[in-house]
């Protein structure tokens, strides 16, 4: 069922930080930016800003396309999606489960309310 | 993100309720994501005790869960560890349920946590903040997992 996987764990080892979280904030809300753009908010040299898009590049969150000399960042969706269903798949579980108990606990508890003729 | 939190309105007494959660009986009708059956159910129901859980989905695939009480307050109370049994990796998750007297019912609220490990646990703790939530509203909108 619900199993560990390397790719998940990845995304959510990526999402652990907060630079990291900030930076695909920033691509949700700002849309594509370059590693420049993303940079400048951080108190962080450039080469620090790499590292961290090679983590969440490597966990595939985000592609990087280059046209001629600058590198465009762009979120890719994908493994949220997995993370997602992977939270899906243990609600199924137990929403189907509960309602399943809640039916039964309610033939026991009229089985025995209503008196046998 | 780390946990999921159901509540569920039952026409039944808490001790019904806790029964039903309980035993093997109880169980085998209750247990699994679809209507396949309950294969195995043992439950040693007292704070370090065991349970373990086998069941077949429709789809023909059986799967495995296990796990020890770690709570066991009749008819109120009932927190266990959980894992599914070919997972070795990582650490146990956690179930706990509340059973409420309501009227001649039972409101049941029911926790499944701790479903990552500790260290993405305390990062959600601390807040996963903005970017994440909005990551998920914006690709997943339908999911509402966790309360």
């Amino acid at each position: 069922m619900a199993k560990y996987s390397t790719p998940l764990d990845q995304t959510f080892a990526a999402l652990v930080d907060p630079t990291r979280r900030a930076i695909l904030a920033r691509l949700e809300h700002d849309g594509d930016a370059t590693i420049s753009q993303l940079a400048q908010p951080f108190a962080i040299k450039l080469p620090a800003v790499m590292k961290h898009l090679d983590v969440l590049g490597q966990a595939g969150l985000i592609e990087r396309v280059k046209v001629g000399r600058t590198v465009t960042v762009r979120l890719s969706p994908a493994p949220m999606q997995e993370a997602m269903d992977w939270l899906r798949r243990y609600e199924h579980f137990w929403t189907h489960s509960l309602d399943r108990l809640a039916a039964y606990a309610e033939s026991r508890e009229n089985a025995q309310r209503s008196p046998k003729p | 993100m780390t946990s999921l939190t159901l509540v569920r309105r039952i026409n039944a007494q808490p001790a019904t309720v806790f029964e039903a959660l309980t035993t093997p009986e109880g169980i085998a009708h209750w247990w699994g994501p679809d209507d396949g059956p309950v294969l195995l159910a043992e439950t040693d129901v007292r704070v370090g005790g065991r349970f373990r859980v086998r069941f077949r989905m429709l789809d023909g695939s059986e799967h495995e869960s296990s796990g020890e009480y770690l709570r066991v307050e009749p008819p109120h109370h009932l927190e266990m560890s959980w894992r599914w049994s070919d997972d070795t990796a990582g650490p146990d998750s956690r179930v706990i349920v509340a059973l409420r007297a309501a009227g001649t019912g039972t409101e049941l609220t029911f926790t499944h946590d701790r479903l990552r490990d500790d260290a993405t646990a305390r990062s959600h703790e601390a807040g996963w903040g903005g970017a994440l939530d909005k990551l998920v509203r914006r690709y997943a909108p339908e999911a509402r997992a966790g309360a």
